[in-house]
């Protein structure tokens, strides 16, 4: 999503600088200009969706989510948004606590490899699976060896009847690809910036490693953390090119609801594919609330802080 | 200088779990990001030279490539001065809604890909809002190379802003104000003191939005029409020869993409660490 | 709890923060580590507490960590029973002044956890003794910089450590509440009796506030001794300089000549200054600036021979007295002055014009030789 711009660690320095002194003209042209171009780019589009989605009324806006196709790709995308934020969760917490913590060669480089898969092309992101686990992938070919490295990995493979690609796993594998580091960036920047003084405090205090983590980090990074997970939830909900590489396409079974989605819109049923869309939409709306839900309440901390200090030197 | 270093206790940490969250992180990046990419840059090694050229400089190929980096590049060119602008207006202005336009910047951030793709469509064809207005003008913008564009600035627009806002926030409004002790008007000032200083910014928000253009897929295939040697993408093209089975053509294309997005970020990381430094300096 | 570190060597990458430093600090007493950044005090401070571990060498007695004898060298910070009070206090930010002095307590094994009511006035026995009886619902961010040393001091206290370790403990304060802090740290101390080790690049604070001083310069041990043993008697060029002004002159052209020893410093409080350049034995300068506030004044003086720049303390009825003005030719006596060539010193007293040697040799085991 936002590439490495927006963290709580540019909010920590959000400030207004006002230049109210520029004449009116000046201000009205520019203001108009900046509206002009983000009602054109932002606004439109958001009023087109419900607009659209609302077409042929309420009725047939609820009718959308009826279809049984719609539920079974709402249930897939929460299960797939399920298993790969709580493990991108993990992923976050584990990584910030290594680069964030400690100091070792290559740290630089680690924390590069950690964003990688945001310049991928999503496409790439689903690809790259179908390559490994394909019929024509690595773990295609071992499926199909006449002679493996383990027969009885091969065996138990068969046997289960497992697949991977244009299946389910494919879809939260490719979810997981994408919103690989999403939590890991808030927290690292986050956590670095706290250094470890609270943690060593902790530690000569007689907590043990597992109670200075839960008890003095963990509160320490809550909303960044949170904030990461609302991010890492959208990207997984709303996620289409990757899945849709790994994607079976079968109705009811391999559809998310970006994929339900395509396809209605693709059956020209219109309506019924913004309706759908709508609910993607309400997500981000929600997603975007939160967002600066978090960083007000972080500022808020922020200010406070300031304040207090202020008072220090005045004392 | 081995010995002298094989004495030091660099082992020791006084915090614990370095080796654990390490170790995960070690293991689930290589599971998750490491191996995939690996066995799609192996994939090509099993290519020879005439089979990995034809399959990356077909003329339907380089036409795909054409389309993908040039509406990238003059969408991402394009959000150089509306970002600049847009920033500039958030930071510097107030006016009724600003928090809420503020709130919306990051709209195509959190916005699926699909959604924006079908919303644009809608809005640009024939008898869209816009569509009809564009119409009588002979402008067509869905399922031509403008809607590419479109779509491209849509998904592009939170980058320059999102680099630029800080800077300008950060920026001392003394400089301003001693510019204009010194005679200097307004727009000498804008160009002469507040611009070089947005510059490194700028330039990174090009670069991001650039790069997020060039991988850009669920936005573009609903207005792009995807014609071939027209307004087909890169990214479609690698779905296309998924589709015909041509996994090794799939694959080749993917690695030209890999390497170009990587040289991309290796710039981006390259021009924020001399960022840096000037700051620093 | 006596505090013993035993040929203690760091490297960071090729920074040598320590080489080679041994201490000890005897029970019950108040040890100030005293030297500019980056001499190694707070290394040393950090390797006590166990929150960094010594380089290890082929040595196997270097290295080591002993508390009251018994090596603690491999033992993990929280075992060692030390109350560490960090330079910037490392308060826990999201929870209140109570729960942060609970804190040792409240994570100690459900065995040996005292109970809640136990705790609770084990808490705000320590807010009292620290002064802070109606804040233990305040939050960190809520309470004035001294008051935040004095929580992460109870926090500290808390676990009633055996030894109390202090970073840079007023570092981070403005000058009036490091002057009122130090002496509540004082009187603590007496009441307390913990060993008790401080860092501070404050010779004043230490000399003030301290038993006895570790001065550290370059990633070694200067000097070791009673503050004013170390203010009278230092051990080195370093330990002249770093504690309180002097004067560093050339020794060579004066008439205070002596053979090999090249370098002279006096203390701006030994220099005598008289009229006219009539007094025999006297060294020749001229008044260049006359500053006089408190009961002090200081002359800045330029010497005639060699036109080094150097000061005076006189006292205000003495300056007076003198009725000195700028330009003014004066002759000029040094009470008590330090010789030194490359490697060794010779504390003197100047009598009649002429050098008395009280004390010569070598410099003391710990003292680097070339600091000039």
């Amino acid at each position: 999503m936002a590439g490495n711009v927006s963290t709580l660690a540019y909010v920590a320095k959000h400030r207004q600088r006002r230049s109210l002194g520029d004449p009116r003209w000046m201000r009205f042209t520019l203001i108009g200009a900046a509206l002009l171009f983000a009602g054109l780019f932002l606004v439109v589009p958001l009023a087109a969706v419900f607009t659209e989605a609302l077409r042929k009324g309420w009725g047939a806006y609820f009718a959308a989510f009826a279809d049984k196709d719609a539920q079974a790709a709402i249930r897939l995308t929460f299960l797939a948004a399920g298993i790969a934020v709580p493990l991108n969760l993990v992923f976050g917490l584990a990584a910030s606590w290594a680069i964030a913590k400690f100091d070792f060669r290559g740290k630089s480089l680690l924390i590069s490899l950690i964003e990688l898969p945001f310049a991928i092309s999503p496409v790439i992101s689903g690809l790259v699976y179908v390559l490994l686990f394909g019929a024509q992938g690595w773990l295609g070919h071992y499926l199909a060896a006449e002679h493996p490295l383990f027969p009885w990995l091969q065996q138990w493979l068969i046997a289960r009847d497992l697949h991977i690609i244009f299946a389910v796993p494919g879809i939260v594998l490719a979810t997981i690809f994408v919103t690989f580091p999403f939590v890991a960036r808030e927290l690292i920047p986050l956590m670095q910036a706290q250094g470890k003084d609270e943690e060593l405090a902790a530690l000569t205090l007689g907590a043990t490693g597992w109670q200075t983590f839960r008890r003095v980090t963990l509160p320490n990074v809550k909303w960044g953390l949170f904030y990461g997970v609302v991010l890492c939830n959208a990207r997984a909900m709303g996620e289409f090119g990757a899945v849709s590489v790994v994607s079976g396409h079968i109705r009811g079974e391999t559809n998310t609801i970006p994929l339900h989605v395509e396809i209605l819109y693709n059956e020209y049923n219109t309506q019924a594919a913004f309706a759908v869309a709508s609910l993607l939409t309400l997500l981000a709306l929600v997603t975007l609330v939160l967002k600066n839900l978090v960083e007000w309440r972080h500022r808020r901390a922020l200010e406070a802080a300031a304040a207090s200090d202020i008072r220090q030197f005045a004392t | 200088m081995n010995s002298s270093s094989a004495q030091r206790r660099s082992s020791r940490r006084v915090l614990p779990g370095f080796g654990l969250s390490l170790g995960f992180t070690l293991a689930y990046l290589g599971i998750i990001i490491l191996l995939p990419l690996v066995a799609t840059f192996a994939k090509t090694a099993g290519m020879t030279w005439a089979e990995f050229w034809t399959a990356v400089a077909s003329p339907r190929v380089i036409a795909s490539y054409e389309i993908t980096f040039g509406a990238s590049l003059l969408a991402a060119l394009f959000n150089v001065p509306c970002g600049v602008l847009l920033a500039w207006v958030l930071v510097r202005y107030e006016f009724p809604g600003r928090r809420l336009v503020d709130a919306l910047v990051d709209l195509p951030f959190a916005l699926p890909t699909a959604v924006a793709g079908i919303a644009l469509t809608a809005i640009y064809a024939k008898n869209g809002w816009i569509g009809h207005c564009l119409e009588p003008l002979g402008i067509k913008v869905a399922y031509t190379p403008v809607g590419v564009w479109v779509a491209l600035t849509f998904i592009g627009l939170p980058f320059v802003v999102r680099t630029v806002q800080p800077i300008l926030e950060e920026l001392e409004p003394e400089l301003e104000e001693a510019a204009a002790t010194l005679g200097a008007t307004r727009a000498q000032t804008f160009r002469r003191v507040i611009l070089p200083a947005l510059r490194p910014a700028v330039v990174t928000g090009f670069a991001l939005a650039f790069a997020r253009a060039v991988g850009e897929y669920g936005s573009v295939v609903f207005i792009s029409g995807n014609r071939p040697m027209h307004t087909e993408i890169t990214p479609l093209l690698i779905i296309t020869k998924l589709d015909q089975y041509d996994y090794q053509g799939a694959t080749a294309l993917a690695v030209v993409m890999l390497v170009g997005s990587f040289a991309i970020l290796f710039l981006i990381q390259l021009m924020q660490r001399q960022g840096t430094r000037r700051a620093r300096a | 709890m006596s505090i013993e570190a035993r040929n203690i060597s760091k490297h960071f990458g090729s920074y040598t923060a320590l080489g080679g430093v041994s201490l000890k600090v005897e029970t019950g007493r108040l040890t100030a580590l005293l030297g500019p950044s980056g001499s190694g005090k707070t290394t040393l401070l950090r390797i006590i507490a166990g929150l960094e571990f010594p380089d290890v060498t082929a040595d196997p007695t270097a290295g080591r960590v002993l508390f009251h004898g018994a090596d603690v060298s491999d033992m993990p910070a929280g075992q060692r029973g030390v109350g560490f009070v960090f330079q910037h206090y490392a308060l826990f930010k999201h929870m209140t002044v109570f729960d942060n002095i609970a804190f040792g307590l409240t994570v100690r094994p459900r065995k040996t956890r005292p109970s809640r009511p136990e705790i609770a006035d084990r808490v705000n026995e320590l807010l009292r003794l620290v002064q802070l009886d109606n804040l233990g619902g305040r939050m960190p961010d809520q309470l004035s910089g001294g008051q935040r040393q004095r929580v992460a001091l109870a926090r500290a206290l808390a676990m009633q450590p055996k030894v109390l370790l202090l970073d840079e403990p007023f570092g981070a304060l403005d000058a009036q509440v490091r002057k009122e802090l130090r002496r509540w740290l004082r009187q603590l101390h007496e009441q307390l009796h913990v060993t008790t080790v401080f860092v501070t690049h404050d010779q004043e604070e230490a000399l003030e506030l301290a038993d006895e001083v570790v001065v550290m310069n370059q990633a070694k041990i200067e000097q070791v001794g009673q503050p004013q043993e170390v203010y009278d008697r230092p051990a080195s060029p370093f330990v002249i300089e770093f504690l309180g002004n002097v004067n560093r002159l050339a020794a060579g052209e004066s008439r205070l000549r002596t053979p090999g020893k090249d370098v002279l410093y006096v203390r701006p409080h030994d220099v005598d200054i008289q009229h006219g350049s009539a007094i025999r034995h006297g060294l020749a300068a001229r008044v260049l600036h006359i500053f006089s506030a408190g009961n002090y004044g200081r002359v800045t003086l330029a010497r005639a021979d060699t036109g080094e720049h150097f000061e005076a303390e006189v006292a205000r009825d003495r300056l007076r007295d003198l009725q000195l003005k700028q330009g003014d030719d004066v002759s000029v006596m040094f009470r008590h002055v330090r010789l030194f060539p490359r490697g060794e010193f010779t504390e003197a007293d100047v009598r009649d014009g002429k050098l008395t040697e009280t004390k010569a040799g070598a410099v003391p085991a710990h003292g680097a030789g070339e600091h000039i």
